[in-house]
This record gives structure tokens, C-alpha cells and sequence, in this order.
């Protein structure tokens, strides 16, 4: 059954690759694919048009506001409609296997380890490729399977118009089964196979849009910052096999507790082992989780399709590092240093990306700050020791931020591909249902009572307020402020979309709802918004995690953590709910009873706004200190390296001494007799000469 | 002797002088005047070292035909007087050294060497006395008996250097009329005759 | 002073020089090279008869005799040459003879 849960997407993957392929060779005979052409900032003006083509409010395609103008308005690709049902059934299929494997595994107690075959066997490396399947598993397939399974669902209704379908829905489905692989990891190489895919699959997603050069870009900025996190991951990788001498996690877990104290040397420092280990980990976790300072990639990342926004930047890819964390949470137990270090990041992350969602424009980019600032929450939680309560954010925030975003892709949708807030207002009125699910992914996100946000996240800033130590505190300090935050630019989001007078009537009166097959997904998730917090309670806090998770999570530490969380005060525990309530108030003054104070808040504090607008200049810092240094520095090798020393001393240089000796020969043919003639008669005098007084004589 | 060594010195000196030039002189004409000079001095060394018949031979071909051969062909090509071009004074120097090296190296070997005993016991056909046999004579009883084959083969040369001077340089005019009698033998009715049918008082137009 | 062997081999060598010389010293036309040739034989000759004086063989002037025919044949070619030379370029100068030139 494992085997299927993880070979299904890659099966649909394959075959909708190989309709996009079939597809591609029909349309593009030996040609090449059409021209990118300038950004236009909206539709296409109807004269422009070629005749024929559907009319705009028709043409949902997802290329009309991308800036990129198809030749002509290109009809779906060929195989389109069984691509996506072929991908999407088998992807159900694995969704509802997953949820049987969730009970199975979590409540019934089947751990399973399913080995496939041996890939790497050679001296003390042994790389077994093997499903593991316990109750952390258990969760992650569930969140995976099901956030996916909607995606692709919701991707039959917004891609309904891209002539691509066949490749996208591959990539969703190759994902997908990257990720699992990831999941159901059980050894460091393994996980890095699923790491580096879903990094790749991100990579396509992002740039599906190739003929954009900003998706390009977004695509390979994405790709690089992740691969210095990897750069990180690797060296971890390296450094557990240097001290243990293999790969697979119960060697390592089991051999862990004695390296406790070890030091090594290195320049001079005794490091400790572990730390250095889990630090060199928790770096790839940093970059695939778009953590403080490897943050950058994520809202450049929004350059892809909605959905795809919904399955990777929200749910599913950035929650890979969170489930390392968690996978490896026997390491991290034993090393303060390294799980101090996590909750620091975390909390510094969470504060910086919320005051940075707190200005932004574009109604996906909000969302993905949003989701930058919920992944610190985690990592909090991770590194207090409570990593069950960080699985359970993460768990609930799968459900509530895919809905955010699929909601957001379905107002993007009925205004045309407008994602700027400020040219939107008044569509509650126009899109009900995508509103009311889009409000009950609000209170999920900002914890209002009894959705699954609050339980969440408020199990972890009560974990932060019990936990020892000043990390604690400052981590306890800066997530509860962010909960204000996310409350006041959440409650923006929704005020400015929904709410208000409408600034774009053209767009506004064309606005209507999306396709029921836009809407099963998004009513799916909001029940989960609010069914999966309150029942799921015991299961990941408390008690009741212990027997869940076994032994797939370390939960020591955590234990204690629970029985003083439930002896805090009541203040204490109401505190990020009174926090809430204020962010609310904030947004409801700021935005629905004096919208001219934002205006002139911006304009008096405007050095701060730009701060924060620029994103804490953070893009600039890099460019300017890694970028650049490091353009040159390819430059150098590219222009003085390669070209000049290797051709030069090499092939272009042979050749052109050849030449040079060559041109200097010719001068010796001049063509006259008379020089001829005077060459001859040197060399006869030269022959002279040598017999004379040299060679042979008589 | 005295004598014999005054004209010998005479002769030289004329000689390497003409020769001198025939090279520098401007005019061409000039130059092969100074040539024949050159030649005539050395069948005067011919017939100081008793080969009388190739000096005279020297006199009758060299200088009647060669020499009068470059002199037409440098009246028919009208060759203008040169002006001493730049290009040998710049490199006369290193000609001239190179050619003195030559010529020294040349004269080493002439003065260090000496004829070994062996030779003269090895002379393929000693001379007669001139008493005897004129010398003339001397070159007849060798030439056509023993070397007749090189007279036949230097017979054969001039044959074919003379028609290959012809072949050379013999042009048609455009607009002289001679017989090719091939062609006049190879005629028939078809190309010779073209019958016409006139009208009476029509005539052929 | 006797005029031995050596003093007629000297001026052969001297004409020999100056018939090289000539061939590359010589920039006017080209007829002084076929000029120069005839002196190189010219020495060539003197050498032969000198040698056949002193050794008292007749085959040195028997050897004289050939080269002598040799050079008028020679010098007909040349000349010969020289003149559809001249008919087809117009000129003999010899700085204008570089057609081979690589």
C-alpha cells in the first residue's frame, strides 16, 4: 500500500509528461516556441486581438495579465483533459490511502518499513531505498496527499486555459511524489533524493511561465538560495556519516546519545560535534523553509501559477524543512545549542516577515510573507523541544494557508489576473463564496477561537511562555507581538479586497464567482480550517502525542512542557487572543472607518515604509555583498580564466602561433628569382664553410 | 716566362674587369658589349694555354652567336635605361659579403690543394705533342672515337633547343594566309557545295 | 713568375663570383641574369682548360667543348623565354617577377 501511495503521482507525473511531450512535437514541428514579448500591465486592448479569439471575459486563461501575449490566443494543448483526470485520480487514490495509512499507523500502531531495493552499497556506505512509514510519516502523507489531491482539482478550473496543461499537471504529480519520497525517507540520502526534487519541481513550477523573464528569474533565484541551504544539508549529511559512519536514521539515532559532549577540532576551535552537525542541518532547513536571511526566494516565488503558490509555498515544500527538524529530532534534542539556535531563527523570522506583510500590495505576496512568518512559528515550536505542537501548525496551517491562496487565485481569477490590492474593493458582493471561505481562512490564520489556527498556534506560544531559558523568552515575546501583526494585515487583506468602495469598476463589474470545480477545493479546505484543530488536539499535544508519535518524535522535553502549559495562568493564555483583537481594531480604523490614515501614515513615516516596503532592503544587501562579488568573480574566471589562459595557452593560442610562424615563413617566398637565387648561394656557403672546418674531410 | 705571364695578367685583368661590367653597367646594350669583351679575353687565355681550337671556337659561337643573340633580343625588347634601383644598395653589402665569403673560401681550396702523385697515372687521353698533332687535330682523334656519343647527344641538344626556341616564341599573324593542306585533302561534297535554286531572273543575292 | 695552375683557377673563381653575384645583385632586367650565367659558364670553362693544360689530358677541352654547346642552347631557351615572357607582361624588370610569391 506505501509503495502505491508513493508510485501513483509518479505514474501520472509520466504519463501527463509524456502527453505534454506527444503534445509538443504536434505543435512545434522542428520550430522554435514562440517570442516572449514586452509586459503589458493588463488584458490586452481588443483591437490588439486577433480575430476570433474569445472575448476577455471569457479568456480566464492564465496568461491574459502575465504580460506574455500568445501569438494567438493558443488553445489548450492536446490530451489536456486526460492528462489532468489521469493525474488527479491517481492522486485521489493516494490521498484516500493516505488517510487510511493515517489511522492505521497513527491510532492502530502499524509502523511499517517497506524496503524497495539497495541503491548505494560500497565500503561503509549503505543507502537502502526504503519507505518509512511511522506516525510522523503518517501525518505528512495525509497533509501532502490531501493538500495536493485539491490542488490538482482546483488547477482543472484555473488552468482551464492554459495551453500547457499536460506539462503542469506533470509537474504538480512529480512533485508530489518528490515530496513523498522526502517524507517517507528512511535514510539522509533518501531524503535528500525528495529534498533536491521538490527543490527541482519548484524550480519548473515557478518558471512554468517560462516566456516571462521574471518567472525565470523567480525560478532561478529560488533554485540558488536553496541551493545554499543544501549546501548546508550536504555538509551535515557528510559530517553524521564522518561520526557514525552510516546513513540511515536508526543507526543514527542510535548512536547519537554517545557523541553528547565529543569535541572536534577544526582551525584552531573545539566544536562541539552535534552542534556543528545540527547547525550544518537545520541550514538546509533555513533555505528549503525561506528562514531569516535564506528567505529571499519566497515572494519571488509567486512569479508561478496560483496553485502552485497553494501546494508548495504554503503547505507542502517550505514544511519539508520543518518536517527535518522534526524527523531529526533525536539530534536535535541532544544538542541546546543548535535547538536554541532554531527557535531564535524562527522567531526572528516570524516577527521580520510579519512587519513586512504589514505594506505590501500584491494580494499573493501578503499571503506568502504570511506564510514566511507562520513557518517561524514552527520552527519556535521546534526548537523548544515541542515538535509535535510544531507538526500540528503545520498541519493546520497546510489547510488554511492552501485556502488563502486558493481563494486569492480565485479573486485573482474574477478580476482578471489584478492581483494589486488597491485596484480591488467591494467584491463580497460579487464573489460570496470565495469571500466566506476566504474569511474562515482568516480566523484560522489569525487564531480567532476554536478554528484550527488557534489551537496551534497558541499551543506554541504557550510553549514558548513555559520553556526555560532567554531564547524562550524572546521567542515568547516577538510570536506573540506577531500575532498582532498577522491579525492587522490579514484583516487588510480581506477589507481592501473585499470591502470598500470598488477602485477598478471596469474589472469590478466583469468580476464573477469561479467554476464549481474552483469551489469544491476551497469549501474542502475550510472545513478543514476549522475541523482539523479541535479534535486534533489531543493527538498533538498533550498526552495523547506521546502515544501518537512513539518514537518518531523525541518528546522528552516536550512532555514537561505540557504539564506546565496547563498550569498557566489564564492571562497568559488569553494574551495572543487579546493580541488578535488588536490587530483587528488596528485594521478595521485603518481601513474601513478612515481609509485616508494609512495614506498619510506612509507618507509622514515614509523612511519606515520603504524599510519595510523593500523588505528590510534585504534584495539590495545581497545584491550588493553576494550577487555582484560573485558575478565578478565568475567574470574573472569566465573572460581572464577560461578565455584568456586556457584558449589562450591553449588551442587559440597554438593556432595562433601556427599562424604567426606561418606568416613569418611565407615572407620567405617573395617570388624573386633573385632572392631565391641569394638563399642558395648562403646556403652553399654555409655547406662550404662546415666541410671546411667542420664535418667530413678529404 | 715573362711574356706569357704579362699576358696572362693582361688578359685576366681585362677579363674580371669587363666582367665587373657587364654587371654595373646602366645601358644593356653596354652590357653585352662588355660581355663579348669578356669572352674574346678568354679565348685569349685559351689560346695562351694551347687550346687554340676552343679559343677560336669561343670567338665563333659564343661570341658570334650568343652574343649577338642577346644583343637582338635586347634591341627587340626595347629595354629602357634603368636607373641603379635603390634595392642594390641596400643589399650590396650583405651580397657582396656573402659573395666575398664565397669567393674566399673558393680561393683557399684553390691555394692549399695540392694535385696528388696518383693523377698522372690516371689521365684518360694525354695530350700529343703540339708538334705532332695540331691541336685541332688532338681534339678530332678523341672527339669522334671515343666521346662520339657526346657529340651525337650535344647534336640532339641544339636540335631541340632549336625547336623549342621556335615553339617558344613563333606566333601566326591573325591575317596571313597559308595553306593547310590536311584540310584541303579532307574536303567533301557536303561542306565544299551548296546547291541554290534561282529564280530565273532573280540572280543571287 | 711562373703562371702556374692556382692563378688560372683563381680567376676562374673570381668570374665565378661574379657571375653569382650578378644573378642577385642585379635589379635592372633580366637579361643580365642570362648574362650572368654565361660568365659562370665562362669560368667553368676556363677551369676545365686550365686543368687540361696542366694535367696534359685533351678531356678537359673534349668537356669544354660540350659545355660550350650546352650554353648556347642554354642561352637560346633563356631567350627564347624571355621574349614570351616579355610578350605577355610587358616588362623585365625583375622586381615585377614575383608571381610565385607565397
Amino acid at each position: 500500500m506505501y509503495e502505491a501511495i508513493v508510485v501513483l503521482p509518479l505514474i501520472g507525473a509520466v504519463v501527463a509528461g509524456l502527453i505534454s511531450l506527444v503534445g509538443a512535437r504536434d505543435r512545434f514541428p522542428g520550430e522554435d516556441p514562440p517570442p516572449p514579448h514586452d509586459d503589458h500591465a493588463a488584458a490586452p486592448a481588443p483591437e490588439d486581438r486577433p480575430r476570433g479569439a474569445p472575448s476577455p471575459e471569457a479568456q480566464h486563461g492564465a496568461f491574459a495579465n502575465t504580460g506574455v501575449e500568445e501569438p494567438e490566443a493558443a488553445p489548450p494543448a492536446a490530451g489536456s483533459q486526460l492528462a489532468e483526470l489521469i493525474t488527479t485520480t491517481l492522486l485521489g487514490i493516494a490521498c484516500l490511502l493516505s488517510w487510511y495509512a493515517f489511522y492505521d499507523v497513527g491510532f492502530l500502531g502499524h509502523e511499517a518499513r517497506v524496503p524497495i531495493f539497495t541503491f548505494i552499497s560500497f565500503a561503509d556506505l549503505h543507502s537502502e531505498w526504503a519507505l518509512r512509514v511511522d506516525a510522523l510519516t503518517a501525518v505528512m502523507l495525509v497533509v501532502v496527499t490531501t493538500i495536493s489531491f485539491l490542488v490538482h482539482l482546483y488547477s482543472v478550473g484555473y488552468m482551464a486555459d492554459d495551453p500547457y496543461q499536460p506539462r503542469f499537471f506533470s509537474y504538480l504529480s512529480f512533485f508530489t511524489f518528490a515530496m513523498l519520497m522526502l517524507v517517507t525517507a528512511d535514510n539522509l540520502v533518501q531524503m535528500f533524493f525528495g529534498w533536491e526534487g521538490v527543490g527541482l519541481a519548484s524550480y519548473l513550477l515557478i518558471g512554468f511561465w517560462y516566456h516571462r523573464p521574471q518567472a525565470n528569474a523567480a525560478a532561478i533565484k529560488a533554485f540558488i538560495v536553496n541551493r545554499v541551504g543544501d549546501f548546508g544539508f550536504s555538509l551535515g549529511i557528510f559530517a553524521v556519516f564522518l561520526l557514525t559512519g552510516a546513513v540511515d536514521f536508526d543507526t543514527i539515532f542510535a548512536q547519537a546519545p554517545g557523541f553528547v559532549g565529543k569535541t572536534f577540532h577544526f582551525l584552531s576551535w573545539d566544536l562541539d560535534v552535534l552542534l556543528v552537525v545540527c547547525l550544518l542541518l537545520f541550514m538546509g532547513a533555513m533555505g528549503k523553509s525561506a528562514q531569516f536571511l535564506l528567505h529571499t526566494w519566497l515572494p519571488d516565488a509567486m512569479e508561478g501559477p496560483t496553485p502552485v503558490s497553494a501546494l508548495i509555498h504554503a503547505a507542502t515544500m517550505v514544511t519539508a524543512g520543518v518536517f527535518m527538524v522534526a524527523r531529526l529530532s533525536p539530534l536535535f534534542s541532544l544538542s541546546p545549542g543548535a535547538s536554541a539556535f532554531v527557535t531564535f531563527i524562527g522567531a526572528t523570522t516570524c516577527l521580520f516577515a510579519a512587519t513586512v506583510a504589514l505594506v505590501q500590495n500584491d494580494i499573493k505576496r501578503i499571503i506568502a510573507y504570511s506564510t514566511c512568518s507562520q513557518l517561524g512559528y514552527m520552527f519556535v515550536a521546534m526548537g523548544l523541544g515541542a515538535y509535535s505542537v510544531g507538526m500540528f501548525h503545520l498541519f493546520t496551517h497546510a489547510f488554511f494557508k492552501a485556502l488563502l491562496f486558493l481563494g486569492s487565485g480565485s479573486v485573482i481569477i474574477a478580476m482578471h489576473h489584478e492581483q494589486d490590492i488597491r485596484h480591488m474593493g467591494g467584491l463580497w458582493r460579487k464573489i460570496p463564496f470565495t469571500y466566506a471561505t476566504m474569511l474562515i481562512g482568516t480566523l484560522a490564520l489569525t487564531g480567532f477561537p476554536f478554528t484550527a489556527g488557534y489551537f496551534s498556534k497558541d499551543a506554541i506560544i504557550e510553549s514558548a511562555a513555559v520553556s526555560n531559558g532567554s531564547v524562550a523568552g524572546y521567542g515568547f515575546i516577538l510570536t506573540l507581538v506577531a500575532v498582532a501583526l498577522t491579525s492587522f494585515y490579514s484583516w487588510r487583506l480581506i477589507f481592501k479586497t473585499f470591502h470598500g468602495a470598488p477602485h477598478d469598476p471596469h474589472h469590478y463589474e466583469a468580476a464573477h464567482e469561479s467554476p464549481m470545480v474552483m469551489l469544491i477545493p476551497l469549501a474542502l479546505l475550510a472545513v478543514g480550517s476549522i475541523a482539523a484543530g479541535y479534535p486534533a488536539l489531543t493527538v498533538f499535544t498533550g498526552h495523547g502525542a506521546d502515544d501518537f508519535f512513539r518514537e518518531s518524535l523525541k518528546l522528552g522535553a516536550a512532555n514537561t512542557l505540557f504539564e506546565h502549559a496547563e498550569g498557566l495562568p489564564l492571562l497568559m493564555s488569553l494574551a495572543p487572543t487579546a493580541m488578535m483583537i488588536v490587530g483587528f481594531v488596528v485594521a478595521w480604523g485603518f481601513y474601513i472607518r478612515r481609509p485616508d490614515l494609512p495614506v498619510t501614515l506612509a507618507r509622514e513615516q515614509s523612511l519606515l515604509y520603504e524599510f519595510l516596503l523593500n523588505k528590510w532592503y534585504f534584495d539590495e544587501i545581497y545584491d550588493y555583498l553576494l550577487v555582484r562579488p560573485a558575478m565578478w568573480l565568475g567574470r574573472l574566471l569566465w573572460k581572464g580564466g577560461d578565455g584568456f589562459i586556457i584558449d589562450g595557452f591553449g588551442p587559440d593560442g597554438v593556432s595562433s602561433r601556427v599562424l604567426d610562424v606561418t606568416r613569418n615563413v611565407i615572407r620567405l617566398q617573395t617570388g624573386y628569382l633573385y632572392h631565391y637565387a641569394f638563399a642558395m648561394l648562403i646556403g652553399v656557403a654555409a655547406l662550404i664553410t662546415w666541410f671546411m672546418f667542420g664535418g667530413a674531410h678529404g | 716566362m715573362i711574356i706569357t705571364a704579362i699576358f696572362f695578367y693582361l688578359f685576366a685583368a681585362v677579363c674580371v674587369a669587363s666582367a665587373i661590367m657587364v654587371i654595373a653597367a646602366r645601358n644593356p646594350v653596354h652590357s653585352v658589349l662588355f660581355l663579348i669583351l669578356a669572352f674574346v679575353n678568354a679565348a685569349g687565355l685559351f689560346v695562351l694555354l694551347g687550346a687554340e681550337f676552343l679559343a677560336m671556337i669561343l670567338i665563333v659561337v659564343y661570341v658570334g652567336a650568343v652574343a649577338v643573340l642577346f644583343l637582338f633580343v635586347v634591341m627587340m625588347l626595347d629595354v629602357d635605361f634603368a636607373e641603379l634601383r635603390r634595392g642594390v644598395l641596400t643589399y650590396l653589402p650583405i651580397g657582396g659579403l656573402i659573395g666575398a665569403v664565397f669567393l674566399a673560401e673558393l680561393l683557399v681550396v684553390v691555394g692549399a690543394w695540392v694535385i696528388g702523385p696518383s693523377v698522372a697515372n690516371s689521365i684518360t687521353a694525354p695530350i700529343p705533342p703540339p708538334s705532332a698533332v695540331s691541336n685541332t687535330e688532338a681534339l678530332g682523334l678523341v672527339l669522334y672515337t671515343r666521346y662520339v656519343y657526346f657529340f651525337e647527344a650535344a647534336g640532339i641538344v641544339l636540335l631541340i633547343a632549336m625547336v623549342g626556341a621556335i615553339v617558344l616564341t613563333l606566333r601566326h599573324k591573325p591575317n596571313v594566309r597559308r595553306q593547310n593542306i590536311a584540310d584541303q585533302v579532307a574536303r567533301h561534297r557536303a561542306t565544299a557545295i551548296e546547291i541554290v535554286k534561282v529564280k530565273p531572273g532573280q540572280g543571287l543575292s | 713568375m711562373t703562371v702556374g695552375l692556382g692563378h688560372y683557377l683563381a680567376l676562374g673563381a673570381i668570374l665565378f663570383t661574379l657571375g653569382i653575384v650578378g644573378i642577385f645583385l642585379n635589379r635592372k632586367n633580366v637579361i643580365i641574369i642570362l648574362m650572368s650565367i654565361e660568365l659562370i659558364l665562362l669560368s667553368v670553362n676556363i677551369n676545365l682548360v686550365a686543368f687540361s693544360t696542366f694535367l696534359g689530358d685533351i678531356v678537359g677541352q673534349v668537356y669544354a667543348l660540350i659545355v660550350l654547346t650546352v650554353a648556347a642552347a642554354e642561352a637560346a631557351i633563356g631567350l627564347a623565354i624571355l621574349v614570351a615572357y616579355f610578350r605577355n607582361r610587358g616588362s623585365i624588370a625583375v622586381e615585377d617577377i614575383n608571381l610565385m610569391k607565397g
